[in-house]
């Protein structure tokens, strides 16, 4: 721990000294639910390509389509959901071409893994035991958008919004019932996954739209090159095994 | 427009009520560390003025992990009373109150100390008891320094921010004070109510600073130069 700080900051001070050579650096925005495989991910192409380094950022994708377009030095950016892609699109902050779909995740219901609720649909939701649901801030959380999406169609949002607790991605949902803070909550199976040991998925909810995750270069990044490879690198049998071994589909 | 008003409210509340519990808290234990002389103060005092140095993100976690339902204190909370800090404005008024501690308590500590103690022996002498003499010397010859603080620790319990989304989280017209407000405006690109807000946030905040630089020690003897 204590060696890779002070490395980190040799590097630091190595590299605003001296002119590096060639070797690039790629900054790539990924939603909170990549947060785990991404990480594996770039271990393996910086493992491949030891010149280059992959930093990488995670937030809601909605915070980071914000970042992007208040000019944040992203190169790759992957997001939970098409409408974000789109408003980013929309704004002339992508290269369109580059736009490819290269997973897909299924939306669950949680609770803590020791609840003695049981839910099998979201009208269960309104239980008079479940009393706080975690749900990610729909305006800019895709998995809140979804799960917003859901209870709309089943006329429950209004219902339930009593209940609600906004977190701002969904792995602050995810800790929240890990905690046992909330009684439910909306997460990725992905997610639910990862804490298998705390949580249990309760039901998976139906949508009407697949949530399919789009990756993409960005117009203004640096290193055009080196992102398509990072891209390609996405769709290669490696990642893909990493992908599916975290529970993400193929589209 | 109207959640902008909501938001503010909210944040004069939880900062209302922090500020007036490190009125009581601050002073008292600033009083304390005054008066006393006794091993292991010094730690104390810098345990006391962690709050201030540290990142608002380790307070909440400590929040989160101290008073949450699955800990020791939160669950005899919930269990002998029903009560449940987390998400609830009593929860960011928690996290402000720790927060904004140390801004009330050095102050009122200092200002103890350089009240001059003949004073108070002056009262003694003359059968005063303990309690009046620190209602009727102390606290007004303190009290200018204490104010400073007081209104410091107001405007830092309004912009807190990391530790009171960690324990209170967001929910609109609960516990979604101004600074959250503002970081979920800009989150979801809402940039006219994110114009507004920090507007609004703006204002007080010099209102308060203004305020605060006015009632400062120092500023009487300027007056009467």
């Amino acid at each position: 721990m204590l060696k890779t700080t002070l490395s980190n900051l040799l590097t630091a001070v190595v590299m605003t000294a001296s002119v590096t050579a060639y070797a690039a650096d790629l900054t790539v925005s990924a939603a909170s639910s990549l947060t785990n495989a991404f990480k594996d991910i770039a271990t393996n192409f910086e493992a491949a390509h030891p010149e280059h380094t992959i930093h990488l950022n995670f937030a809601g994708s909605g915070e980071l389509l914000q970042q992007i377009a208040k000019g944040a030095p992203v190169d790759v950016f992957a997001s939970a959901d098409q409408e974000t892609m789109d408003k980013a699109q929309a704004q002339h902050l992508l290269d369109n071409s580059s736009r490819k779909d290269f997973v897909q995740n299924t939306l669950v219901v949680i609770s803590p893994r020791n609840s003695v609720l049981k839910l099998n649909s979201l009208d269960d939701l309104q239980q008079l035991a479940l009393q706080r649901l975690a749900i990610s801030n729909p305006d800019s959380v895709p998995v809140g958008r979804y799960s917003k999406q859901a209870l709309l169609d089943n006329n429950l949002w209004a219902a339930l919004s009593d209940k609600m607790i906004n977190t701002q991605n969904v792995r602050q949902s995810l800790d929240y019932v890990a905690r046992d803070e909330v009684d439910a909550g909306f997460v990725y199976a992905t997610d639910a996954a990862i804490m298998a040991d705390k949580v249990k998925v309760q039901f998976t909810v139906r949508l009407q739209s697949v949530v399919s995750y789009p990756i993409v270069i960005t117009q203004e990044g640096s290193a055009k090159q080196l992102s398509q490879q990072f891209i390609d690198f996405i769709f290669s049998p490696q990642s893909q095994a990493v992908l599916s071994q975290y529970g993400f589909s193929q589209p | 427009m109207e959640s902008v008003w909501i938001a503010l409210s909210l944040s004069l509340k939880v900062a209302g009520w922090a500020t007036a519990l490190n009125i009581v808290l601050g002073i008292s234990v600033g009083y304390f560390l005054a008066r006393t002389r006794f091993f292991g103060r010094d730690l104390l005092d810098t345990l006391l003025t962690l709050p201030m140095v540290m990142p608002p993100t380790v307070l909440g976690y400590y929040l989160l992990v101290l008073v949450g339902r699955r800990s020791a204190f939160g669950s005899w909370l919930y269990d002998t009373f029903g009560i449940n800090l987390i998400f609830t404005w009593q929860g960011a008024v928690i996290a402000a109150t720790v927060v904004a501690f140390p801004l009330v308590f050095k102050p009122a500590r200092a200002a103890f100390e350089a009240v001059d103690s003949e004073l108070e022996q002056a009262a003694r002498v003359l059968g005063v008891s303990e309690i009046s003499i620190f209602f009727r010397i102390t606290l007004p010859l303190a009290w200018r320094g204490i104010l400073a603080g007081v209104l410091l620790a107001f405007a830092r319990a309004l912009g807190e921010f990391g530790a009171t989304l960690m324990v209170a989280g967001s929910i609109p017209g609960k516990t979604q004070t101004l600074s959250i407000a503002v970081y979920e405006a800009v989150q979801a690109g809402k940039d006219d109510t994110a114009n507004m807000l920090v507007v609004i946030t703006s204002i007080v905040c010099v209102v308060v600073l203004l305020t605060a630089s006015r009632l400062a020690p120092g500023r009487v003897s300027e007056r009467t130069r």
